[in-house]
């Protein structure tokens, strides 16, 4: 089981994804620095969260173009699993890698707190086992926006990981942290081997977090 | 004191606009023997000034009790340091940021936490925490709903970026604080005892490196403008506010936590008030030898900027190092790696004088004991004030017609209503070491990779100083003590913020005096000492001081995590105890300041034995 984090300057959960693998998986993920322009044979690559580059300019933005980036799309487009959470999600839309935008929250502030989320498609390595899951948020900007015309591809190709919902699964606007379009947290490529989500997984994967929730996408990719 | 006989030749408008007293004035040409330029002034004004001498309250503050048994290191350096067992220990601070965050609540906030975050990776330890202590005007008052929210921003803006949780902190609200708002940061960080990192320069001929952003003409005289009150104008001194970079700080961080994984750091200072004048004078001061530093050498992100404004500039995220000189090339290129300045800017000399040359000229040449052990002490006059009686209530006193709507009105109360709008601002969870949640009585924090955990608070009640502020020295440090062992913790000790009014009006003194006496009891009586802190005077507005507010953050250890205790209520039919006596203190509680709108009644009384 081969793993790997990237780090770009900015990036502040690089370490809890690795803790999370560790623990789950037995194996200490190897962090990649954005400098880097090569990624080795790699079962699962993330792109944590964090504010790379400060989120100055336009979140993901800057990193989008980090030497190790045009790897990253290179090996998501050879067919293996990239996942990225939050900043990650972020940095992946930027690549070109995911549809969409992300818009700042519709209250315009941060929001961390713990929301609901339940998967749409299962047919992803990502998806396969999920459920309804509870798990933090904690960003600016995770309004997801997709136009008309990406709607659509996202729609027929049921390319919609997990929505925001509420305790019974209901995928309703209470439910709605951010103002996202469709409750849409994650989405994934059409191969289904790309993922960006909004919530934090790997903050809800160890009992004294409260809540453990988000081992299950995890253990699905690595086990 | 215009009337004073003038003889010297440096303008006396241009000393009092430094801040200076005309007495002190004089001292400095004692001290040089002779009249300083105007760069040597900018450095005296920029170390004399009350922030950065303690001038009004080192007397006092030495009354506190600052050892025990788990103290590493107290008071005087750049952070406290208490052991947690296991060749690990916790490293924290409290530090005001009140003047700037008035003028300029975002940034004036940000780079509070900004600052008391780099006290704390100074050391050596990586900041698990942070948390904060806000006191605001009225809710009625037209300024207090930008200034809240403009440091609710500002706090979150940096931490969330920076990647350090917000686990705790208090917000208050009291027409005294109307024209001066209060903005405490605190941050708590784990090192490992034997990795510690102080100021002390040493190593005659050692490089003195500068790294971190480049310097700008940002907040140039900060630390004298916040030794100020205000009045209509303070608007004009909105540039003397600084503009936080967290991203940069967060480079910083990782940068200086890899270089000192090293053997490469003899000492490490950052730049806060008074930038490079402070850290170069403190790192020597410390090591009991001097400095030369080339002016020249500096980054600087302006241009011609002149040896006064280097010297005064407040640009943040900057840190000095004096370095192991073999290890130099390799430090060079962590900080390369991280995108971020490294300069040599000078060397360790055994001159015990500050001399600074720019562009081949000798722009400052000052022997650091006047600045440093010749600075002025006051012992400022005092008067003691009759605390307010305690009075006892019977309860015919009160309409008790509607006790449920009462209790709805005090919930809904700004100073009781739910905080978890301002807590939701600030990530408290990134780290993923964050165990208990904002909104509990303590909050819980791992120890990263480990079954151990600590646990902190912020407390005071300003209210309760006010009407007497002995009592309410003793309540502000008990409260963090309970709230320690109500989650389980053993409590350790105590940072304290000590924000008060002009010390020059002997009421304001005697409040200080007092405030610091309660603190002392209750800290000696708990074995609970006080190891860092931060003093902020001249907390007023024309004329009209704050209540006096001893801020304190309390740190305390769990050593097994799975005996945290929440205040959540857990099941149906369990019971509810009330522990210790409950006597009819009624005096300036909620109930009377909310319902029956007034302060009455005195400050309860605190039995340290019971």
């Amino acid at each position: 089981m081969k793993t790997h984090v990237i780090v770009f300057p900015g990036s502040n959960c690089d370490r809890d994804v690795a803790v999370a693998i560790k623990n789950i998986s037995g194996h200490q993920p190897q962090m990649v620095w954005h400098k880097e322009t090569s990624i080795e044979k790699s079962d699962l690559i993330v792109v944590p969260g964090g504010f790379s580059y400060g989120d100055y300019l336009r979140c993901g933005a800057m990193a989008s173009t980090s030497p190790i980036m045009q790897n990253v799309v290179k090996k998501a487009n050879d067919g293996v699993p990239v996942m990225g959470i939050c900043n990650g999600f972020q940095i992946l839309i930027e690549s070109g890698l995911l549809d969409g935008a992300l818009m700042r929250n519709k209250n315009l502030s941060f929001i961390c707190r713990d929301i609901l989320i339940k998967p749409k498609n299962t047919n992803s390595i990502f998806t396969k086992n999920a459920e309804v899951a509870k798990m933090p948020i904690a960003h600016n900007e995770g309004n997801y926006f997709a136009n008309s015309e990406q709607l659509k591809k996202i729609q027929d190709n049921d390319l919609i990981a997990f929505q925001y919902c509420d305790q019974d699964g209901n995928v309703d606007i209470q439910s709605n942290p951010n103002g996202s379009l469709q409750n849409i947290a994650g989405i994934l490529n059409e191969n289904k081997n790309v993922l960006g989500m909004m919530p934090h997984p790997e903050r809800a994967a160890e009992l004294v977090h409260g809540c453990e929730d988000g081992k299950n996408i995890f253990e699905s990719i690595l086990n | 004191m215009s009337e004073i006989n003038w003889q010297f030749q440096t303008e006396q408008s241009l000393v009092e606009n430094h801040g200076l007293k005309l007495d002190e004035f004089a001292k400095i040409v004692e001290g040089l023997g002779r009249e300083p330029n105007l760069t040597e002034l900018g450095i005296f004004s920029a170390m004399w000034n009350e922030h950065c001498s303690y001038k009004s309250s080192k007397f006092w503050l030495k009354k506190l009790p600052t050892t025990g048994e788990r103290v590493v290191q107290g008071p005087g350096e750049n952070a406290g340091v208490i052991d947690i067992d296991d060749g690990d220990v916790a490293v924290f601070k409290m530090e005001s940021h009140n003047h700037p965050s008035f003028l300029e609540p975002y940034q004036g906030a940000a780079t509070g936490v900004g600052g008391i975050l780099r006290d704390v990776f100074t050391m050596g330890a990586r900041p698990v925490a942070n948390l904060n202590a806000l006191r605001f005007g009225e809710p009625e008052h037209p300024k207090t709903k930008h200034l809240l929210s403009g440091v609710v921003s500002g706090i979150g803006g940096y931490g969330n970026c920076i990647g350090v949780p917000t686990v705790g902190g208090e917000v208050n609200f009291h027409p005294s604080y109307n024209g001066n708002i209060l903005v405490n940061a605190m941050t708590v960080g784990i090192a490992k005892k034997d990795k510690i990192f102080y100021s002390a320069a040493a190593g005659v001929g050692n490089p003195v490196v500068y790294v971190g952003s480049k310097t700008g003409r940002d907040g140039i005289h900060g630390a004298t403008m916040a030794s100020a009150e205000f009045d209509e104008d303070s608007e004009d001194k909105k540039p003397t506010v600084q503009v936080g970079d967290p991203f940069t700080e967060k480079l910083l961080l990782e940068a200086c936590l890899e270089l000192m994984k090293e053997e490469a750091i003899i000492a490490i200072q950052d730049m806060g008030a008074a930038g490079l004048t402070s850290s170069s004078i403190e790192m020597a001061s410390k090591g009991d030898v001097g400095l030369e530093i080339n002016l020249s050498k500096v980054p600087m992100r302006a241009q011609n900027m002149s040896a006064y404004e280097l010297m005064l500039s407040e640009s943040q995220e900057r840190m000095l190092m004096v370095l192991d000189p073999s290890k130099e090339d390799m430090a060079r290129n962590i900080f390369k790696k991280w995108d971020l300045e490294f300069e040599v800017i000078g060397k360790v000399t055994d001159t015990k004088k500050l001399i600074l040359m720019m562009n081949g000229k000798e722009e400052a040449s000052i022997p650091i004991n006047i600045l440093v052990e010749d600075a002025p002490e006051y012992q400022r006059d005092y008067v003691i004030e009759k605390p307010s009686l305690i009075k006892n209530y019977n309860p015919e006193d009160f309409d008790q017609d509607d006790l449920m709507s009462d209790l709805s009105t005090m919930l809904k109360h700004p100073d009781l209503s739910s905080r978890k709008w301002i807590w939701e601002q600030y990530d408290h969870m990134v780290m993923a070491d964050t165990v208990v949640r904002p909104g509990s009585d303590a909050a819980v924090v791992r120890v990263h990779g480990t079954n151990k955990g600590l646990a902190m608070s912020t407390d005071c009640s300003p209210v309760y100083c006010k009407h007497n502020p002995y009592e309410g020295g003793k309540h502000a440090v008990v409260e963090t003590w309970r709230n320690l062992i109500a989650s389980g913790a053993l409590p350790i000790a105590i940072t304290d913020c000590m924000n008060f009014g002009n010390p020059e009006k002997p009421e304001i003194m005697g409040q200080f005096v007092e405030c610091i006496r309660g603190m002392g009891d209750a800290c000696s009586k708990l074995n609970y000492p006080v190891v860092s802190g931060n003093v902020s005077l001249y907390n007023e507005t024309n004329g009209i001081g704050i209540y006096p507010t001893p801020a304190i953050g309390g740190v305390g250890l769990i050593k097994d995590l799975s005996n945290v205790k929440t205040l959540s209520l857990k099941n149906e039919g369990n019971f509810l105890c009330v522990v210790g006596k409950s006597k009819n203190h009624l005096g300036n509680s909620k109930y009377m300041t909310i319902i029956q709108k007034k302060e009455d009644g005195g400050t309860p009384e605190i039995n340290l034995d019971e």
